[in-house]
C-alpha cells in the first residue's frame, strides 16, 4: 500500500497540477486576461531587466564611445589627407585651366595667321645660370626649328633660338642683358633698339631726346634685324627721361616673360599682319616727354 | 527490500539548494525575456526548459520535478504574450517525465544529455502543439526546420550548461 501510494502520490499530483492549469486556460479564454498573475511576475522581474538593461546600455555606450572615438580621430586623419588630396587636386586643375586658357591664346592666334609656318613649343626648363635669361622648349631641329628663329607669344615678341637641339632648343629672352631687338615707336614710327638689362624691363635705346615719346606708346619690332618680323608687338613705354645723348627708355614687354609656359616659334620671317584687337596697335598716350 | 529497492527510483540523487534552484530558474526565465532584445537569434534558446529538464533528470524527484516545471512556467507564461497555463503545462510534463526518467538512464554523460535534451526539446514542443490547437483551438505546426534547428541549438547549450549546472550540487 505504502508503495502504491509511493508510485500514485506523484501522478495524482501532476494531474492536479496539470487540471487547474487546464482550469485556469478555460477561465482566460472565457474571461479574459488573468492580470493579477501577470502584474505580479513583471513586478518582480521588471527590476531585474532595467538593471540589466541599464549595465547593458552603459557597457555599450563606452564601449561605441570608445570606439567611435578612436574612428572619429581615425575618420579626422582620413579626412584631412583627403582635404590635403582635395587641395593639390584643385590647384592642379586650377593649373591645368589656366593652361587650357592659354593654349586656346595660342590656338586662336595660330588660326588667326594660318598662313605663317609656326611650331608650339611647351617650356620644359630654364637655364642654369642667375645672371642669363634663358628657356628650354620641347621642340628642336626635328621641328624645323633653327638658330635665330623668332621666339613669340599671342600677346607678343618673348625672345628668339639661342641654340637648336635635336628635340630641344635653348630660348634667348629679350630681357636677357645679351638680347637685343630691332624696334621702333608705334606712332613715331622712330627706329630704335631694344636691349635687355638682365630685369623684367627692357630698354629702348637710340631714341633722340628731340624725339616725343609718350608713356604707354606701343614698341614693335621693326625688322631690321633679320630676326623679327616687322610690327611683332615688343612692349609698352614704361617711363621715358632725358638722357646724353639719347632717351632713357624703359619697356614693359608685351609677353608675360615670367610667366612663359608655351611659345610660338616662327619658322620664317614672314610678316604677321597686324590684327585690331590684338596688342599691335598703339596705346593711347599717357605724358610725352 | 528488494520490491522496496524497485520502486524507490524517486529517491533524489542529487540534492541542490533550494535558493539556487529557483534562483536558477528566475535567472533563466530572466534571460530569455531579456536577450532577444539585443539578440534575436537568441528566441531560439529555450532556457527555462533547459533548467527544467536539468533539475528533473539530475533531482529524478518527479514531485518536486513537476513544480518546478510548472513554477517556471508559469512565470514564463507571465512574461510572454501567450495565455497563463501554456507553458505551465508543457513544463510539468516535462518536470515529471525527465524525473521519471532520469532514474533509469545516465544522464551525466555530454551524449546522453545532448540526446535526452534534444528529445525532451520535441517532446515539450509536442505538448505545446497539443494546447494550441485542443484547448485553445489555435493552428499551431508541429514541426519545421526551424524547430529542428533550435532542438539542436539547445541540445548543443545543454551540454555546455548542464556541467555549469552540477557546480550547485550540493556536497554529499
Amino acid at each position: 500500500m505504502r508503495v502504491i501510494q509511493t508510485v500514485q502520490r506523484p501522478l495524482i499530483l501532476l494531474a492536479t497540477v496539470v487540471l487547474a492549469q487546464v482550469l485556469l486556460l478555460a477561465v482566460q479564454i472565457k474571461r479574459g486576461d488573468v492580470r493579477l498573475i501577470r502584474s505580479w511576475a513583471v513586478w518582480v522581474l521588471t527590476p531585474f531587466q532595467r538593471a540589466g538593461i541599464s549595465a547593458i546600455d552603459g557597457i555599450g555606450t563606452a564601449w561605441n564611445s570608445y570606439v567611435s572615438l578612436r574612428s572619429t580621430r581615425q575618420e579626422n586623419e582620413k579626412l584631412r589627407k583627403e582635404l590635403a588630396d582635395l587641395k593639390l587636386r584643385t590647384a592642379h586643375l586650377e593649373s591645368r585651366a589656366a593652361e587650357a586658357d592659354r593654349l586656346g591664346g595660342l590656338l586662336a592666334f595660330r588660326e588667326a595667321n594660318a598662313e605663317v609656318p609656326m611650331v608650339a613649343a611647351r617650356v620644359i626648363g630654364a637655364g642654369a645660370s642667375e645672371s642669363s635669361r634663358t628657356l628650354y622648349i620641347d621642340r628642336g631641329e626635328s621641328d624645323g626649328i633653327h638658330k635665330n628663329m623668332a621666339v613669340i607669344t599671342p600677346e607678343g615678341v618673348a625672345g628668339k633660338v639661342l641654340e637648336a637641339f635635336s628635340k630641344s632648343s635653348l630660348i634667348l629672352l629679350i630681357s636677357d642683358k645679351d638680347s637685343g631687338a630691332g624696334a621702333l615707336l608705334a606712332n613715331s614710327r622712330t627706329f630704335g633698339i631694344v636691349r635687355g638689362t638682365g630685369e623684367p624691363t627692357v630698354e629702348l635705346r637710340n631714341v633722340v631726346n628731340d624725339q616725343d615719346v609718350a608713356i604707354g606708346e606701343m614698341v614693335l619690332t621693326s625688322g631690321l634685324d633679320q630676326i623679327f618680323p616687322k610690327d611683332l608687338p615688343l612692349g609698352t613705354v614704361a617711363s621715358v627721361e632725358k638722357g646724353n645723348p639719347f632717351k632713357l627708355i624703359r619697356v614693359k614687354p608685351a609677353a608675360r616673360l615670367d610667366r612663359l609656359e608655351e611659345v610660338l616659334v616662327l619658322l620664317t620671317r614672314q610678316e604677321i599682319p597686324a590684327k585690331q584687337e590684338s596688342g599691335a596697335t598703339a596705346a593711347a598716350p599717357e605724358k610725352k616727354q | 527490500m528488494e520490491l522496496r529497492a524497485q520502486f524507490e527510483q524517486h529517491i533524489e540523487v542529487h540534492k541542490y539548494p533550494w535558493p539556487a534552484v529557483w534562483g536558477t530558474a528566475f535567472l533563466a526565465v530572466l534571460v530569455r525575456a531579456f536577450l532577444p532584445v539585443y539578440f534575436p537569434n537568441a528566441a531560439l534558446l529555450e532556457l527555462p526548459l533547459l533548467v527544467t529538464l536539468y533539475f528533473a533528470l539530475s533531482r529524478r524527484n518527479p514531485g518536486a520535478g513537476l513544480l518546478l516545471g510548472m513554477g517556471i512556467g508559469l512565470l514564463q507564461d507571465s512574461v510572454s504574450p501567450v495565455p497563463i497555463g501554456y507553458y505551465g503545462i508543457a513544463k510539468t510534463l516535462v518536470g515529471y517525465a525527465g524525473s521519471s526518467i532520469g532514474g533509469r538512464l545516465d544522464v551525466d554523460h555530454p551524449i546522453s544529455r545532448f540526446l535526452m535534451t534534444f528529445a525532451f526539446f520535441h517532446f515539450h514542443q509536442g505538448v505545446l502543439v497539443l494546447i494550441k490547437r485542443v484547448l485553445l483551438a489555435q493552428p499551431e505546426a508541429l514541426f519545421s526546420t526551424r524547430l529542428l534547428l533550435a532542438s539542436l541549438v539547445n541540445a548543443g547549450i545543454a551540454v555546455a550548461l548542464f556541467p555549469l549546472l552540477d557546480k550547485l550540487r550540493k556536497a554529499s
